[in-house]
């Protein structure tokens, strides 16, 4: 377990000496947000209509921008080899990488969505529902793009071929996430789009650790 | 007591050696020789267990390492090619973050130690980026000194140290196998170590 912190906060202290990078990503999300209400124009109802969907894709390809990064700065200087190395399991490291991720590019995307809600006019109501779908969803994102970033790894063009592999896989939760704010707006209530997204961030919690374990000892052995 | 026997390695169809078989008793060394491309690496990898077995076997005190890599890993210290220091941390936090990831709690006075003895001090509080070449390699070195492992897998130790830091490094290894350590190396130059050792030369 001491383990786990321990890479946590590694990976975050790295982050802090290194701010650009988890500033990108997030910077990324405030700006496609704020763009799109001013392609748009001024109606409210078209804003409100297309407001869950233009945020969640956003949020989608924030993430989408720092899962390159996942691994390959450990997998260049050698620290990767030290982990599968390590007597703890690789696959409970991967997870504690996984976290730190979600940390730096998942909570800042949950915390600032709210605000930029606003932009949309969604109600109060339905600012609640975004992050709350958000907080469910942004962990999915992290969690299987981690097993598209351990497969690409070391593979020339690997960021390319990393949204090509990982975008599809996305779309159950930019459907039950967007879906989460429309059905709300329309008055049909959340729960069972907030309740399948849990589903599916515990499916992922579940196997992701492992699968991109086991890609990254596939990475290792050339 | 860690032992291979008939390890084979091939890369890109080629290949690399096979039938290596070597035996290392507590308190010995291995010395691996050999020219470039011989396959050196690939072996120590093949033998710290990031390279899959294509045949052969490794025992860890009598154990298949491959039924009991979790007892062979908390053992094992591995340098390779690649310092697994991260740039913008310091000696003294890449240190105690290495040993977490190894499964060993470490207090900031060990760490300092290990670093003091090869020569890094004043140097524990400045990021690893600031470190000239060899400052890094005694950072990564420093790192065998708080594993408590029994055996060392050290690629190319050697490279990049000055007199002093190879002195060092040369007492820190007989220090380790007077501790019944083992230590299985490879070196382009001539090792002077203490106690039991041989060297192996491999050869296509």
């Amino acid at each position: 377990m001491s383990a786990f912190v321990a890479i946590v906060r590694r990976d975050l202290t790295l982050a802090l000496r290194r701010k650009n990078e988890v500033i990108t990503s997030v910077f990324f999300f405030v700006v496609v947000a704020a763009l799109f209400p001013l392609g748009i124009g001024p109606e409210m109802n078209t804003l409100r209509l297309v407001a869950p969907g233009i945020l969640w894709i956003g949020a989608l390809l924030a993430s989408m921008l720092s899962l390159g990064r996942m691994f390959a700065a450990d997998f260049a200087d050698g620290t990767l080899e030290q982990m599968a190395l390590s007597p703890n399991s690789l696959t409970m490291l991967v997870a504690a990488k996984i976290l730190a991720h979600w940390l730096l590019s998942g909570l800042p995307l949950v915390l600032l969505a709210p605000v930029l809600g606003l932009q949309f006019d969604l109600s109060a109501n339905a600012l609640w529902i975004l992050t709350l779908s958000l907080l469910l969803g942004t962990p999915i994102l992290s969690l299987i793009g981690a097993i598209g970033a351990a497969l690409t790894l070391g593979v020339r063009g690997g960021d390319v071929l990393l949204s090509l592999l990982v975008l599809p896989l996305y779309v159950p939760a930019l459907v039950f996430g967007a879906g989460a704010v429309q059905a709300e707006l329309s008055g049909l209530g959340a729960s069972a789009h907030l309740s399948i997204l849990a589903a599916m961030a515990l499916v992922a919690a579940v196997f992701s650790p492992w699968a991109s374990a086991a890609a990254l000892r596939i990475a290792l052995e050339s | 007591m860690f032992s291979v026997s008939n390890l084979s390695c091939s890369r890109g169809g080629k290949r690399l050696f096979s039938g290596v078989s070597f035996t290392l008793q507590p308190g010995q060394w291995l010395h691996l020789e050999g020219d470039n491309g011989v396959g050196k690496t690939s072996l120590l990898r093949l033998a710290c267990g990031l390279s899959a077995l294509e045949e052969g076997e490794m025992m860890w005190n009598h154990q298949p390492v491959v039924q009991n890599s979790e007892a062979f890993r908390a053992n094992l210290a591995y340098l390779g090619h690649q310092l697994a220091l991260k740039e913008d941390l310091t000696p003294l936090e890449n240190l105690r973050a290495d040993a977490a990831v190894a499964g060993r709690h470490l207090t900031t006075e060990e760490a300092l130690q290990a670093l003091a003895q090869l020569g890094l001090r004043g140097r524990e509080h400045l990021p690893v980026k600031v470190l000239s070449q060899g400052q890094k390699r005694r950072t990564a070195l420093a790192r065998l000194l708080v594993r408590a492992a029994k055996l060392w897998i050290l690629d190319e130790p050697f490279v990049a140290l000055d007199n002093a830091a190879q002195n060092a490094l040369t007492q820190i290894i007989n220090g380790h196998l007077a501790n019944q350590g083992m230590v299985l190396l490879t070196s382009h130059q001539a090792v002077s170590l203490s106690g039991m050792g041989f060297s192996y030369r491999l050869a296509a």
